[in-house]
């Protein structure tokens, strides 16, 4: 078979791609792995963020705030296409803060940011009452927060359902349960599976997540990335207790709240201990105590696909022209992103975005 | 922090036995399990019931106090009302009493979990008023409780113990409609030669069957396209039995189509399973003593393969034997002398299996249950979702989990697991075990935050000292 | 106290106390199973989904199934796993209204 695009993996930032392509009327196949495979796009925190990121990079919070604008036509697209209600909220989000210093220190840190942007970071800072009148629920302990109203939430397993749903109904091919063992270029780009199959393309992109770094080199990629893991928490169902999400806890549309997340380096190990989950449920507790009697129901862990610097990279390989290198561990934040504006960046048009700070160059 | 040689995860059968054997050693037992009295649930609450029940209930049932009272030594430290919820690198034990966490860890770990009532989703399976046979008997085992106007549908000798139970009881169920057809029984008697030295089941299966015939209990054999209607609880079962539609109205309708091992600890810690065809139902790999791919890691009694109270007896006791000779309590030689009449007696036991197995196959209408019956209680994820799931790429049964939710309840897949396993694996013509099974996290058992939040102030004391 | 049980109870083996399940006074054995219990009363749902809102009763009575979920004193417990004392304040948990998922 042969397609315009081949892409090999079938998360969240390749389906995002996938559908970005279909709709501009190119012929797609998705490669995407089994059940097993480690999956970033089930085990995340379905965050729809801007604030904190790009602190030494401007150019990635105004990528992070081209996507979240987007993310609203984005969601809505996908909705009307499969029926699938994203569950998107953006109506902010919060930075909760345990000490004065370390809010002083941030708000230090946004307003350089925000002269960077020239103005465009909206954000308050909420005191501890001011707060309170947002958030009933918080505890004495947070001193404070930083409103940021670019922030939202949405429904990642929601998203890659709806992706995988309309990437196949609008004629893409998806190739599931597939382990790509290599990837030549002679013309056309030839992609081999471990059970045999082949795939033709005009051009390959790469969004495998940690599955780069075992292709990316045999593609002419550096491919610096490293797993880090990250624990996540999810309870039992409530009525509606929080109003708008934090880095800490967050209400899913189906009514848990969802407690995250830890960082750790320590490889492809995606066990969940029993230190991270206390960890993760003292500091919940810590800004919201009514959750101290609140059921945990699942836990979960999931591996940050992460550069050396945390940005995404967006590289064309050099040795393989045609070939190219997504990565990032924000899919959920850049879906739209990469839906709408990656296209004309693979296709070079007069329209593609400048994403040169994002090459491998850098390192 | 509790220290033992041995920590053993439930206090039934396997569990009992092998804790009475390993003290016996000399071996330091820490007994966990979440009731607060011992027996698990086929001697639920012996040291009670046994007393009050006993006759009602049978032989069988008050064999179990022996076990029990094989607790009362020095070496045994048996914990009541302990949810296990997590363990870590196959050591670290934690879990929960009184709504507090607690830890231990152990040089030797035996998972003695027991099984869980195959999930039998039919249409209305999910209406109060409908209950596992299984329930039914633990509220006349363990409260005296007897449901009126019941009707137990399935298949397996259990239905007839229970049904002998009611009669005994003075409540004698309204009907019996089993799903097994003479077929099953046919090609089941290939087996009875070898099921003869299981006699003592025959003729006990027999005397059950004859006092339901004497109590007049109606009986409908090869029973299908069961359903469930009522509003707001369960009225009226519907069934097909040879050819007729039939309809039973009833207040308490039990289902019941055999058991399987619960292997939520075992899949939580990375021991492999395999599928085993004839029971239907995953199963954890293991040697001759219940040592599984995890070397200090056993499992023993029905969580290791369905066998019974009697074969989970005798299995405790042989993982007990190889864990006191791993850790020099006994010889190899002591350890096999003691071996091999429970090798002998072991293989007895399971000498019926065949022929129960083949007999009193699982309703088919349930391992693949139609588009609209509810698989996943929890979620409320029909058959007809993880079909549709299986078109959207799912090949297992975590994608389908991410997709569909099914599995993500409280439940953590209990119910739903077998069954989106089987349904994956006809939608996308592969095998049961090539689909797989969730992956199982911790909480084992759903847990307070604050109660999980007090392991955070301990590590960050521990790491201060 | 109701009195429309299905169940009955072929011993009387505890003395009785008094707890209250959705404001209603029940007289239980004490020390017994509540979920138990509370059947023999003919409680009937003990709660209502998240999901959908459906009833649901006790399934498994053995800890698995999580259909038997109440709420005691604020906290979400299983009520086949709960024994009976006095004073108990049983509630069905809480569902959010607006849930349409």
């Amino acid at each position: 078979m042969q397609s315009d695009y081949a892409i090999i993996g079938g998360g969240v930032v390749g389906l995002s791609v996938a559908w970005g392509l279909l709709k501009r009327g190119f012929t797609v196949t998705v490669i995407d792995g089994d059940d097993g495979s480690f999956r970033a796009s089930r085990g995340n925190f379905g965050l729809v963020w801007v604030q904190s990121k790009g602190m030494n990079q401007p150019r990635y919070a105004s990528w992070s705030q081209q996507s979240a604008e987007a993310w609203r036509g984005f969601s809505d697209e996908l909705t009307d296409n499969t029926g699938h209600d994203l569950g998107l909220e953006q109506k902010g989000g919060y930075d909760l803060h345990f000490s004065e210093e370390t809010l002083e220190a941030t708000v230090a840190k946004y307003e350089k940011l925000k002269i960077e942007l020239g103005g465009d970071y909206p954000y308050e800072v909420l005191g501890h009452n001011a707060l309170r009148k947002e958030e009933p629920e918080i505890g004495p302990k947070v001193v404070g927060a930083i409103l940021h109203h670019q922030d939202g939430h949405a429904n990642p397993l929601k998203l890659l359902k709806a992706l995988a749903d309309d990437v196949r109904r609008m004629g893409g091919t998806v190739l599931n349960g597939k382990h790509v063992k290599s990837v030549q270029r002679n013309g056309v780009f030839r992609i081999y599976c471990n059970d045999g199959t082949e795939i033709e393309a005009g051009k390959t992109v790469l969004s495998a997540g940690l599955g780069a770094t075992k292709l990316g080199p045999s593609m002419g990629f550096k491919a610096p990335i490293r797993p880090q893991r990250g624990q996540v928490l999810i309870t039992e169902k409530l009525p509606k207790i929080l109003n708008r999400p934090s880095l800490i806890a967050r209400q899913v549309d189906e009514g848990g709240i969802q407690i995250g997340a830890t960082n750790e380096e320590v490889g492809l190990d995606d066990r969940v201990t029993t230190h991270g989950m206390a960890k993760l449920a003292a500091e919940a507790i810590a800004a919201f105590p009514v959750l101290e009697k609140v059921q945990l129901v699942r836990s979960w862990s999931a591996l940050r696909i992460l550069s050396p610097d945390g940005l995404p990279i967006y590289q064309e390989s050099s040795e393989m022209l045609g070939a190219y290198l997504i990565t990032c561990h924000s899919g959920i934040t850049l879906a739209a992103a990469h839906a709408h504006l990656l296209p004309d960046w693979l296709e070079k048009t007069g329209q593609a975005p400048n994403l040169e700070v994002f090459s491998e160059d850098r390192f | 922090m509790h220290e033992a040689d041995l920590i053993i995860i439930g206090a039934g059968p396997a569990g009992m036995a092998a804790a009475h054997t390993a003290a016996g050693t000399g071996l330091s037992v820490l007994l966990l399990d979440e009731q607060q009295r011992a027996g698990g649930q086929i001697y639920r609450d012996i040291e009670r019931s046994s007393k009050t029940r006993g006759e009602l209930l049978g032989k069988d049932y008050i064999a179990g106090l022996d076990l029990a009272n094989g607790l009362n030594h020095k070496l045994i430290s048996h914990i009541r009302g302990a949810t296990v919820w997590q363990i870590e690198d196959a050591r670290l034990v934690t879990f929960t009493v009184n709504g507090k966490a607690t830890q231990a860890t152990g040089k030797r770990l035996l998972i003695a979990t027991g099984a869980l009532e195959r999930p039998m989703p039919v249409p209305g399976w999910t209406l109060p008023g409908v209950m596992t046979a299984g329930a039914a008997q633990i509220l006349l085992k363990q409260s005296g409780i007897v449901c009126q106007r019941a009707v137990l549908v399935g298949t397996g000798p259990l239905l007839y113990l229970i049904a002998a139970q009611m009669v005994r009881a003075g409540s004698p169920p309204l009907a019996l409609v089993e799903t097994q057809t003479y077929n099953n029984r046919a090609f089941a008697m290939r087996h009875v030669i070898g099921a003869l030295r299981g006699l003592r089941y025959f003729v006990k299966g027999l005397g059950l069957l004859a006092e339901i015939r004497r109590a007049g209990i109606k009986r409908y054999t090869g029973a299908a396209d069961i359903c469930i209607e009522g509003h707001n609880r369960a009225e009226t079962v519907h069934f097909t039995s040879r050819g007729r539609e039939h309809r039973i109205e009833a207040a308490n309708i039990l289902l019941h189509h055999g058991v399987v091992p619960n292997t939520q600890v075992t899949h939580s810690i990375g021991v492999i399973h395999y599928w085993n065809e004839q029971q239907r139902c995953f199963i954890p790999r293991r040697d001759d003593w219940g040592r599984t791919n995890l070397h200090d890691v056993f499992v023993a009694g029905d969580g290791s393969g369905i066998g019974g109270a009697k074969s989970a007896e005798l299995s405790g006791r042989l993982a007990a034997l190889e864990i006191a000779c791993d850790l020099d309590a006994i010889g190899n030689g002591d350890r096999d002398l003691q071996a091999t009449p429970l090798r002998t007696a072991l293989s007895g036991e399971m000498a019926v299996r065949p022929f129960i197995d083949r007999a009193y196959p699982p309703f088919e209408g349930s391992l693949l249950p139609a588009d609209s019956t509810i698989i996943c209680r929890c979620e409320e994820v029909t058959a007809g979702d993880i079909r549709r799931h299986a078109k959207l790429g799912c090949l297992g049964p975590n994608q389908t989990k991410a997709f569909s939710r099914s599995g993500m309840g409280p439940c953590q897949g209990r119910f739903c697991g077998l069954t989106v396993t089987e349904l994956l694996a006809q939608a996308n013509h592969s095998t049961q075990e090539e689909t797989g099974y969730y992956r199982i996290r911790p909480p084992l058992k759903p847990v307070s935050l604050g109660e999980l939040a007090t392991l955070a102030d301990t590590e960050t004391k521990e790491a201060a000292k | 106290m109701k009195t429309d049980s299905e169940f009955c109870l072929i011993d009387e083996t505890s003395h009785r106390v008094t707890v209250r399940f959705e404001g209603q006074e029940l007289n239980l054995r004490e020390g017994e199973n509540l979920a138990a219990e509370l059947l023999a009363m003919g409680v009937a749902p003990f709660r209502r989904t998240p999901v959908s809102g459906a009833p649901r009763n006790p399934f498994c009575m053995m800890g698995a199934c999580f259909d038997c979920l109440v709420e005691i004193d604020g906290a979400t417990r299983q009520a086949c796993m709960v024994e009976v004392t006095e004073n108990m304040e049983i509630t069905m948990p809480s569902v959010n209204e607006n849930s349409d998922a």
